[in-house]
């Protein structure tokens, strides 16, 4: 056995450089700068290209331009910068840009503490974006989903044309950890879909039986039209209100219809336990001892990780919680995404669990919470 | 070559708006330099001239209000090939100042139209970067107090390798823009026009007053001596192929047995400067070098050379779940700051922990075992300290031992270095 010692922030570097990633546009922040520099020294000698953007909004369009010339293109910050790549990513949805946004959150509000782990900005990478649409969000527990989960955001950007966020944290990023990238299995890797050759294309037309418009870069010898304009399948503005709103709907139904398809989760079903334990993130790492000491002792609880936030895997949690009585939400934020488990659950007795100080919330924490029923 | 108009979209100007002029003398540029809709790219930024991609069979990106200065990079560097054009108006330029000037530093390859026309036509009129603080505008007396900004002065003291200005009634328009096109290198035309819609109808501007106007400011009609260097894109290609590949992912086998084959818990507590981190890693580098599970966690200020700095590390023979340290098995105080910082943990701490500290650090009443050494005594310089402690640690078989740390030194470090090291690793003393 040989492992590597590999804070999250670099295995996910490595995750999108095996995915494909040939383009990187960042602006320095902590915790999240750490990507930047690893780019910087991996992709070049590759043919790939690393910039530093003259701020957030310069570094997302870029990625943007990068992704519709062909590139497989990613960008992180945290918190300060997800803010001001707001009006990109509602490009990138309405547009359906394929793109990875790493989002290594810091303690906020606004600013708040650069080297303060926390998840607070989990509600915020869901509706950021002007017009409401969802986006595809994943939440790394450690160093190997880091790396793992970076190779399926491609894939899901590539195959479902749109923006898919790592929900990482300070104290994943940052936090170095002991790992064998060899033995990871990893997926097969997914390119976007170009249309059939020699055929007229519409740049946002659907093949029949399909949800996502077909791929061409621009550059190509069929020409690309691109637009943040509301369009149709010309990439042409529109003002036809049936048009709109079927590309609209459909820009909603083709995430929220295959999320069964990558519910990625972790789920530790016990017997008789009355009590699942429901979290996220780097507390899924304190919910795992507190789930090993509530089974010795005798206690049992069942706990569920999900690794992907949004949309919501509301067929997996459903089926995680039907045994359950009760669902202790556990959150490094003062209660984001226990609203949605109230919301999928309503018959269940939720209670929640949530800290934001800067520190990890420490299993004895959870422990409290889960044995106050 | 054919026009590259799009025949089934036409023009939707206000009658005797500049940009339709501006748009055919683009067009002739097109036919005269033989292009092909395919090798272009209109990347088209907002308000009236943010049109301008859907009147061309071109390729067409059309973006948010300031932005297309970032997507054109995007597509440049990813596809050096194609003419990459920039349509832009004074509002774009304004709300996208600071992408103009990276642009004009940067210098690559990209042609910036910008159609100057002094105002907002879109929104109504207000004014914009450029407006005269004597215009009537949408935006009632507020340009008044406002200087306007010249786009040539500021981009070429911006670095821009290439600044001209025209005004889009002149004559030779399509040869000003294929000149600006020619330029191997980010070329800005400041192009200046009529916005009847708006403008005009409070403020006397004709093709003649335009004239007149840009006689009387400095010449700009193409390269910048002070500015003329490489292109981005290709140099940027130049110095990354230069570039050495990364070195490949250091795999350390685990060949040794640890001392325990049980959950350890470290904490450094130090000062920057001290290489607290650094030795952590070390730690963990030793730790692997015995097939354990490590994490290392790290706090430190902002600020560099200054203030404390806290490495958490584990070992474990299992797989590690929570990261946070609520009981160490070992403490290493190197310095008061880093002490102080975590002072609430002393008085939990039972005999089952071990601290090594430096002579001179105060540490709370505890009830730990504590090892003092006289670092200073030794030798052993504030930078070497946080080493030197982990050769104590070998030293007493705790977690680690000898071989696991030369072995981890001898990952981590090479030649002068790791003699050095090794060398402070053999001659450090624990005090009894
Ligand atoms: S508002 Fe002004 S800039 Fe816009 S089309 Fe009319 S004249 Fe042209």
């Amino acid at each position: 056995m040989a492992l590597s010692l590999m804070e999250g922030n670099e295995a996910i570097v490595r995750g999108a450089i095996f995915a494909g990633c040939r383009f990187f546009a960042g602006y320095p922040i902590t915790p999240a700068t750490t990507i930047f520099n690893a780019m910087l020294k991996l992709l070049p000698p590759l043919g790939g290209v690393c910039l530093q953007g003259e701020d957030e909004i310069a570094s997302i369009g870029c990625c943007l331009g990068a992704s519709m010339a062909g590139l497989k293109a990613m960008t992180a910050t945290s918190g300060p910068g997800i803010s001001l790549y707001s009006e990109n990513i509602s490009f990138a949805i309405g547009s359906e840009i394929p793109v990875v946004i790493v989002d290594v959150q810091r303690l906020g509000p606004s600013t708040g503490s650069a080297t303060r782990g926390a998840d607070g900005d989990i509600n915020f990478l869901r509706w950021g974006n002007s017009g409401g649409l969802p986006a595809v969000v994943l939440a790394p527990v450690d160093v190997k989903d880091c790396f793992l989960l970076t190779i399926q955001a491609f894939n899901l950007a590539e195959e479902l044309r749109c923006p898919v966020f790592i929900a990482s944290n300070k104290e994943i990023g940052m936090t170095r950890e002991s790992i064998d990238i060899d033995v990871i299995k990893k997926p097969e890797i997914i390119e976007r879909a170009a249309p059939p050759p020699h055929e007229p294309f519409l740049p946002f037309s659907v093949p029949s039986g399909g949800q996502v418009p077909h791929f061409l870069p621009i550059g190509d010898k069929r020409l690309v039209r691109q637009t943040s304009s509301t369009h149709g399948a010309d990439g042409y503005i529109t003002t036809d209100p049936d048009e709109i709103s079927k590309t609209l709907k459909r820009l909603k139904t083709k995430l929220l219809s295959t999320v069964d398809r990558y519910s990625f989760h972790e789920a530790h079903f016990k017997e008789n336990a009355d009590t699942l334990l429901l979290t996220y993130g780097v507390t899924a790492r304190a919910a795992l001892d507190v789930f090993k000491k509530q089974n010795k002792s005798g206690k049992p609880i069942s706990l569920l990780i999900l690794k992907t936030l949004w949309p919501v895997p509301e067929n997996l949690i459903r089926e995680k919680a039907a045994q359950a009585k009760r669902v202790v939400v556990v959150e490094m934020n003062l209660g984001q995404y226990v609203r949605e488990i109230e919301r999928i659950l309503p018959e269940k007795k939720i209670d929640f669990c949530g800290q934001m100080d800067g520190r990890l919330i420490t299993p004895s924490r959870i422990s409290e919470v889960v044995d106050h029923a | 070559m054919p026009s590259l108009l799009n025949t089934s979209r036409p023009p939707v100007f206000c009658p005797g708006c500049a940009h339709d002029r501006i748009l055919h003398a683009l067009d002739k540029t097109f036919q005269n330099m033989g292009l092909a809709g395919h090798q272009t790219v209109i990347v088209s930024d907002i308000g009236c001239s943010g049109l301008f991609d859907t009147f061309f069979h071109t390729h067409a990106l059309h973006g948010l209000h300031g932005r297309a200065l970032t997507y054109a990079t995007g597509l440049k560097m990813a596809r050096p090939e194609l003419q990459v054009i920039v349509t832009m108006g004074d509002g774009g330029l304004g709300i996208g100042g600071a992408h103009l000037l990276a642009a004009c530093r940067r210098n690559l390859d990209i042609t910036l139209l910008i159609l100057n026309n002094f105002n907002f036509g879109m929104t109504g009129g207000q004014f914009s970067a450029t407006t005269p603080a004597e215009a009537q505008v949408g935006s009632d007396f507020l340009n008044r107090m406002e200087k306007p900004l010249d786009i040539c002065r500021v981009t070429s003291s911006a670095g821009a390798a290439y600044v001209a200005r025209s005004s889009a009634y002149q004559k030779d328009l399509a040869q000003k823009i294929e000149s600006a096109f020619r330029f191997d290198g980010f070329a800005v035309l400041d192009i200046w026009g009529v916005c009847p819609g708006r403008y005009t109808k409070r403020n006397r501007l004709t093709p003649q007053t335009i004239d007149k106007s840009l006689a009387k400011l400095p010449p700009a009609d193409g390269p910048v001596d002070a500015n003329t260097r490489k292109e981005y894109g290709r140099h940027y290609r130049e110095l990354a192929a230069d570039c050495k590949q990364a070195a490949p992912l250091l795999k350390i086998e685990a060949i040794f047995d640890p001392p325990d084959s049980v959950r350890q818990e470290v904490i450094l507590l130090g000062n920057a400067g001290q290489r607290i981190i650094t030795a952590g890693e070390i730690l963990c580098l030793a730790g692997l070098t015995a097939g354990l599970r490590v994490t290392q966690k790290n706090e430190y200020n902002i600020t560099v050379m200054r203030g404390h700095s806290i490495s958490e590390i584990i070992l474990s023979p299992h797989e590690i779940g929570y990261t946070g340290i609520e009981r160490p098995t070992v403490i290493l105080a190197l310095s008061q700051e880093g002490v102080d910082r975590r002072v609430r943990i002393f008085n939990r701490l039972d005999s089952d922990t071990m601290i090594i500290k430096g002579r001179g650090i105060d540490l709370p009443s505890c009830n730990a075992e504590i090892h003092q050494v006289d670092f200073k005594k030794q030798g052993v310089k504030a930078v070497n300290r946080a080493l030197a402690a982990l050769a104590v640690l070998a030293k007493l078989n705790k977690i680690i031992h000898i071989e696991m740390l030369q072995a981890a030194l001898e990952t981590k470090f090479k030649g002068k270095i790791l003699a050095a090291a090794l060398n402070l690793v053999r001659e450090v003393e624990i005090d009894l």
